[in-house]
């Protein structure tokens, strides 16, 4: 479903990789490793389309995504490493406001139920400058349960910052989604307890 | 087109609502307004007739400042928080979500100064009649102001300095919105009508409308690369 | 992934990404001397006739030779913001790396024309209109293109990586040219006092032949000293943008021998 031909990745004027290509069919998932600043983030940011590779292209479903990227957004559901919440709305408002603004507009008593599965359903209505940090980034994972109709996740570290119960959910989360024909494709430092281990790609392979 | 328009609401309506949570800020903007206005007869003196003369200056040079004041706060905070990186993964137009984050701006930073005007205006004891000119081209023009700076505060977006650089880089733009907008009064006072310069504001409002969101998109994307 | 991909990947990306600097870097260096000699002979000689063969003004005496290096200096001023926003417009459609940096190249020389222009035209001004400065619509607008420069030059140098200040100056100076016609109407309109054009292409030139001449030598020298000014700027910006490739290397170790 998603092709990266030959991508190359400058930062400043440094060249982080290059020759980086992969295909991956419906169903996989894939854990992008490596040392920190070999670009992790920076190739994922380049799959969503937020950063321009320096070369080469990327394809969803046949298409280039830069040529089709309307389509191609409302198929992706990308959780970077800030959690985009802002400090004056509810975790509430703001997982509505983040479903609203990509295009789903679920129902409030869906988003509700959302929050409550990942542990917040006591932090519904406080202002989400008084959460920790663990849980505003579930509030951002919270939409995962919200997107099961997007096939394809691309997640920045997703378990940072995650008590052990909630990273098991999260995990069997993951895998319910490619079992259903879903892509996944994630960063992660820590091991996590996937029932089938995930594909690993070394950046450090293709890093220059 | 519900699904169009759903994206342009959500952001329209959750602006509306932080500004609203913020309110604080939202008043420095009027003040700052305020007392900028209420600095000018200091400068030059108390004399009536020379204060209804540079009214019409006086009040839109404050506006532009104050707008200028306010704009590198548009997209810095979802610039910070990640937002900007979940909207611009939209599938939704990105010009159009831009737009209604600078409507909601503009009336939370632009509205406030059309209406308190013509109550500025009477203390340089500007002529009843031409207050509705006043406001109208106010009510024209800060839209304007508030589009074009938004361009500029999305190419500073994250800079060190940006503040100064985001001044240096929009106010040469601002310069015809100035010139037709100060004018329209003067017009207006001087008895030729002020039709001919409100059209141009509006037909710049439309042109403004119509371009500027695709070039604030354009630097959106540059920005957070 | 396979060696033909990776030689193809090599191949495609040094056509497509350094071969045009890297082609361009050599050319720049052989025409730049050219044309600053050029610039040079013609400098001088349009002084001549601009100073000593052109007759003096029966209205404004010896002043109005100022006018040799204001309206040439005011002309590449606007010409070259246009070169720059066309420049850019090719960088952004295109994305070729040599448009944008040649539009950066060009910004100081049309800040500086603008200067100048605005200098002699404040020193032409005293003795005609009696004060330094009028807020007349040409002298006005002259001033706000001077802040569109300015503008443009403090963006590029303001972000750090070289991509985004590219095609952030690219947006910044293609927003400035649609507005420098806005601009220029609206100061008109807010102002007209300036004696029209002095050099018309529909009427007749209500000027002696051997200023008209002096003047346009005078132009073609600001046209020529702009591209040995750029060229020297582009190959610079070439060499810092490029160091970490292999040919800059090579180049400023060849440098390095020949002193």
């Amino acid at each position: 479903m998603l092709e990266a031909n030959d991508l190359a990745c400058l930062k400043g004027d440094r060249l982080l990789f290059r020759g980086l290509s992969r295909r991956m069919a419906s169903g996989e998932m894939l854990r992008i490793a490596g040392p920190n600043g070999v670009g992790k983030t920076s190739l994922l940011r380049i799959l969503c389309g937020l950063a321009m590779p320096e070369y080469g292209n990327v394809v969803w479903k046949g298409k280039d995504t830069r040529r089709d990227r309307e389509h191609f957004h409302r198929e992706l559901l990308y959780l970077g490493h800030s959690a985009a919440q802002n400090d004056l709305l509810t975790p509430l408002e703001n997982l509505r406001f983040a479903c609203d603004a990509s295009g789903d507009a679920p129902a409030e008593a869906d988003c509700v139920a959302a929050l409550e599965r990942i542990g917040l359903g006591a932090q519904i209505d406080l202002p989400a400058r008084v959460l920790s940090q663990g849980q505003r980034r579930r509030v951002g994972l919270a939409r995962l349960f919200l997107s099961s109709s997007r096939p394809l996740w691309v997640l920045d570290e997703p378990f940072t910052a995650l008590d052990v119960a909630a990273v098991a959910d999260l995990a069997a989360t993951l895998s319910r989604h490619c079992e259903a024909g879903g892509v996944v494709i994630l960063t992660t430092h820590q091991d996590a307890p996937f029932d089938k281990p995930p594909a690993v790609l070394d950046l450090a392979e293709v890093a220059c | 087109m519900n699904s169009l328009l759903g994206p342009f609401l959500a952001v329209l309506r959750r602006d509306l609502m932080l500004a609203w949570r913020g309110r604080a800020d939202v008043l420095v903007t009027l003040a700052f307004f305020v007392v900028v206005v209420c600095l000018f007869p200091f400068g030059v003196g108390p004399e009536t007739n020379q204060l209804r003369a540079i009214a019409p200056g006086v009040l839109w040079v404050a506006a532009l400042l104050s707008t200028l004041l306010s704009l590198h706060r548009l997209f810095a905070q979802d610039h910070i928080d990640g937002t900007l990186e979940q909207l611009l993964l939209s599938p939704e137009p990105t010009p159009l979500w831009v737009t209604a984050k600078v409507m909601a701006h503009w009336i939370v930073t632009g509205l406030p100064l059309v209406i308190a005007a013509p109550g500025l205006a009477l203390l340089f004891d500007v002529e009843q009649g031409a207050l509705g000119v006043l406001t109208l081209s106010l009510a024209l023009g800060t839209p304007i102001l508030a589009l074009l700076g938004a361009v500029g505060a999305a190419l500073t977006l994250g800079l060190r300095g940006g503040g100064v650089l985001l001044a240096l880089l929009v106010l040469p733009l601002f310069v015809p919105v100035l010139i037709f907008g100060a004018g329209a009064v003067d017009a207006h006072l001087g008895g030729t009508g002020a039709d001919a310069h409100l059209l141009l504001l509006a037909g710049g409002l439309l042109g403004a409308l119509a371009l500027t969101p695709f070039a604030c998109a354009a630097a959106l994307r540059i920005a957070v690369e | 992934m396979t060696t033909d991909t990776l030689n193809r990947a090599e191949r495609s990306r040094s056509l497509f990404r350094f071969a045009a600097p890297q082609v361009f870097y050599p050319i720049a260096g052989r025409l730049a001397p050219w044309f600053a000699g050029i610039a040079a002979v013609l400098t001088v000689v349009g002084l001549y006739i601009g100073f000593f063969v052109a007759p003096t003004d029966f209205q404004q005496g010896e002043v109005y030779r100022v006018i040799f290096i204001h309206v040439p200096a005011a002309w590449m001023s606007m010409l070259i913001y246009l070169v720059m926003a066309f420049w850019a417009a090719v960088g952004l459609v295109m994305n070729t790396r040599l448009s944008f940096m040649m539009s950066q190249a060009l910004a100081p020389t049309g800040a500086m024309f603008c200067f100048v222009a605005l200098w002699t035209g404040a020193l032409w001004g005293k003795p005609t209109w009696g004060t330094y400065w009028v807020w007349d619509a040409r002298l006005t607008s002259q001033l706000l293109l001077l802040f569109l420069y300015l503008g443009f030059i403090a963006l590029t140098r303001a972000i750090e990586d070289s991509r985004r200040a590219d095609r952030a100056g690219a947006i910044i100076a293609l927003v400035g040219a649609i507005n420098v016609p806005i601009i220029y109407f609206s100061v008109q309109w807010w102002n007209t006092l300036h004696q029209g054009a002095s050099v018309s292409l529909t009427k007749a030139p209500s000027m002696a032949t051997t200023m008209l001449s002096g003047m346009l030598i005078m132009a073609l020298a600001a046209w020529a000293y702009t591209f040995a000014v750029a060229f020297w700027r582009v190959r610079s910006l070439i060499l810092e943008r490029e160091r970490h490739t292999d040919w800059v290397g090579a180049e400023l170790e060849a440098e390095a021998k020949r002193q």
